[in-house]
């Protein structure tokens, strides 16, 4: 692995959280580097939503220790976490349909001349950023409501930079796309990661994980289950590892029936 | 994966190093995604000069995104019917009559583009008018108080009124439908219970905000420079605000109109304002009421516009997930929309206190609230929120008040107008929903 810098921009400690009787987190352990593609991994109810949602702030942590560029942090409030310079783009991405491209970067964050939106400047830098990103949109001035679902997506991965963040979460970016998307929004995480941003990215598509990702963060039941860097993991170790193959009905009894021809 | 990131890192700031990175790794992307650009290849460019213009104008029509188109045609169409069953409709002096009359339900319609931008409904509006000019006669007949003082309370009453309705929409929950409905029924029977047996109070009109929004009052005392000065200073600050934007878009490099577009704009929006000048100096002149009206008109356009408070509504309309997360104050905006509503009500009662110089039982009852919220949507402005301009006030209120003041000259019944104005609502309806799936068919929302 090249890390970029050697402390993580982002990184958690022991983190645990609880929902009532339900133990969500267990001591889960979470570096992203700057420059660094962390793919978290895991299957439904593993927990991997709940740990975004720790370091965006939605939910606050129980126990264990959020650190930000090597310093102890807390995130009690998406505010929190948005002053840090986390940015989320949740999958239900949560554009105004009837907005323009450059209505929707800015929601929120409009700049102003005199009190008054400055529509020229926003414009200005909303190309300048989209022909950065090689972003291909008919038209910024283009309703998002005309848009394919890859192209909103990318707006919406457009518009978390708007704040200039430090760490990028993507929740399951490609899971509606089709292949060309896809590639898309992939080539869209690599250039995030070449403008130095940590990126966290959650999927279930193995192929875009390995596609992309310096790092496989793999959860399993609200727990670690292993962490590998992409280059030298194969496609079955992280698929054993997210399903806990290793240990199953099947190995278990491999493992008796080696026990007892031992005796 | 060190080599890849590498590669990335040495040259990102070329194109080149970003099209390594995508061999190496995406390798199912097509290649025509190397060349930074920010343009589709399948944009439909729009063609300089008239023709293209013509074919934008087709594609949208297509498309659904009918403007204000259907306003034009229903103008048309109402006043050539009118014209021919009664010739006296087109003359001045009943022009001029229309543009007096609709400035009062055109300033509730004003308040209800605000809620229809939201996606949600006011049905108070007609009440609250009606319990605005009640509460103003009290006020200046009962209390003898100063009427500019009496007409600011009653404005802030109306505020009070319709925050209190968007505070039960926002923080209770309650449908907007329900609340506004219930305020319906309450501030109607408030204004009966204020205005007592005697069901009249006249309010003096020598002086104060009746006088000048009475039948007799016109801008600058009927002086014929006066009409023409107005429809000058429209014309003239749109093409400076127009020449103005394109320079600076010029200037920082994002498309702008061409020349050629801003002076077609410019030219149509001078022969309407000037025509409309002459025909109304050709009566009696502009009437206060409707400079007040059109007035209101441009800052609520500039607001919703180019502010920030606009682009919050707006959002607010187009997705309320999305204006959450963006950090918008969702409640607020809409207490402070459901206040804006409730001003506009009040100062529209205003206008009909102006109009009959007194607080009647039927001030803003009947069919009031139906024609301005068919002003709002006949305008352009879509009842499933986020879509519309204010400037659908003033085009829907000139097909309703032709329609109304047409029927009158033809002595129609009022059975025949409710059905009439019923059958209008409904078509105006019919019309957005229509327009709405041909948009979303088209891919426009």
């Amino acid at each position: 692995m090249v890390h970029v810098s050697a402390t993580p921009v982002l990184a958690l400690r022991g983190v645990s959280k609880r929902f009532g009787a339900v133990q969500a987190l267990t001591d889960v352990e979470l570096e992203v580097h700057a420059g660094e593609v962390v793919a978290l991994v895991g299957d439904n109810g593993a927990g991997k939503s709940t740990l975004v949602k720790t370091i965006a702030g939605v939910h606050p942590i129980d126990e264990g220790v959020i650190e930000w560029d090597g310093n102890p942090v807390s995130i009690n409030k998406p505010h929190d976490a948005q002053g840090l310079g986390v940015a989320t783009v949740y999958q239900d991405l949560a554009l105004c349909d009837n907005l323009d491209v450059v209505g929707n970067l800015y929601l929120g964050r409009e700049l102003l001349r005199r009190g008054v939106i400055d529509e020229v400047s926003m414009e200005k830098n909303a190309r300048e950023l989209l022909s950065t990103l090689s972003i291909r949109i008919p038209s910024v001035r283009i309703p998002i409501a005309s848009l394919s679902g890859g192209q909103r997506q990318v707006v919406a991965i457009a518009r978390s930079l708007i704040g200039d963040p430090k760490v990028v979460i993507l929740d399951e970016p490609t899971a509606a796309l089709g292949v060309e998307q896809t590639a898309q929004v992939l080539d869209l995480v690599e250039r995030l990661r070449d403008r130095n941003l940590g990126v966290i990215l959650i999927s279930h598509n193995m192929a875009d994980v390995k596609a992309v990702a310096d790092t496989v963060a793999v959860l399993r039941l609200g727990k670690n289950n292993g962490s590998f860097p992409v280059k030298d993991t194969s496609h079955e170790e992280i698929i054993a590892a997210i399903t806990g193959a290793t240990e199953n009905a099947v190995t278990r009894r491999a493992g008796r029936r080696t026990t007892e021809a031992a005796k | 994966m060190s080599d890849t990131s590498k590669t990335v890192k040495d040259d990102s700031a070329g194109t080149e190093g970003v099209v390594k990175g995508q061999k190496t790794v995406a390798p199912a992307d097509d290649p025509t995604a190397a060349p930074v650009t920010v343009v589709d290849p399948r944009l439909l460019i729009r063609e300089e000069g008239l023709k293209g213009y013509l074919t934008e104008f087709k594609r949208k029509i297509k498309g659904g995104e009918l403007g204000s188109l259907p306003v034009f045609v229903g103008l048309i169409v109402i006043w050539t019917i009118f014209q021919l069953q009664n010739d006296r409709f087109l003359s001045a002096g009943n022009l001029s009559d229309i543009s007096y009359f609709l400035s009062a339900t055109g300033m509730l319609a004003i308040g209800l583009v605000f809620v229809l931008l939201l996606g949600e409904i006011d049905l108070s509006v007609g009440s609250v008018s009606g319990l605005a000019s009640t509460v103003f006669a009290v006020f200046v007949v009962t209390h003898g108080m100063n009427s500019w003082l009496a007409l600011i309370l009653t404005i802030i009453t109306g505020i009070g009124i319709g925050a209190l309705h968007g505070w039960f929409f926002a923080k209770i929950g309650v449908p907007a439908f329900v609340v506004t409905l219930a305020g319906f029924l309450g501030w109607n029977g408030l204004m009966l219970w204020l205005l007592g047996s005697s069901g009249t109070i006249n309010i003096p009109d020598d002086k104060g905000p009746v006088q000048l929004l009475g039948q007799g009052s016109f801008f600058m005392d009927q002086a014929i420079v006066g009409a023409y000065i107005l429809a000058g200073l429209g014309v003239a600050s749109m093409a400076v605000g127009s020449f103005g934007e394109q320079r600076r878009r010029r200037a920082a490099g994002v498309p702008y109109r061409p020349t050629s577009e801003i002076l077609l704009r410019v030219g149509a929006l001078a022969v309407a304002s000037f025509v409309a000048a002459a025909v109304l100096n050709n009566a009696r002149g502009v009437s206060n009421a409707l400079v007040i009206f059109l007035a209101c008109l441009v800052i609520v356009d500039f607001v919703l516009r180019r502010t920030p408070y606009g682009r919050k509504v707006f959002a607010v309309g187009g997705g309320i997930e999305a204006a959450r997360r963006a950090g918008i104050n969702v409640p607020l905006i809409r207490i402070t929309v459901f206040g804006i509503s409730g001003m506009f009500a009040a100062i529209g009662g205003m206008f009909f206190a102006g109009q009959t110089a007194s607080a009647t039982l039927n001030a803003g009852g009947g069919n009031t609230l139906m024609l301005a919220i068919a002003a709002a949507v006949i305008g352009g402005t879509s009842l499933f929120g986020g879509r519309g301009s204010v400037w659908s006030a003033l085009l829907g209120m000139l097909v309703i008040q032709s329609i109304q003041n047409g029927l009158d000259l033809l002595n129609m019944n009022t059975s025949i107008q409710y059905m009439i104005t019923g059958a209008v609502l409904l078509g105006a309806v019919v019309i957005d929903s229509v327009s709405r799936k041909s948009q979303k068919a088209a891919g426009r929302a």
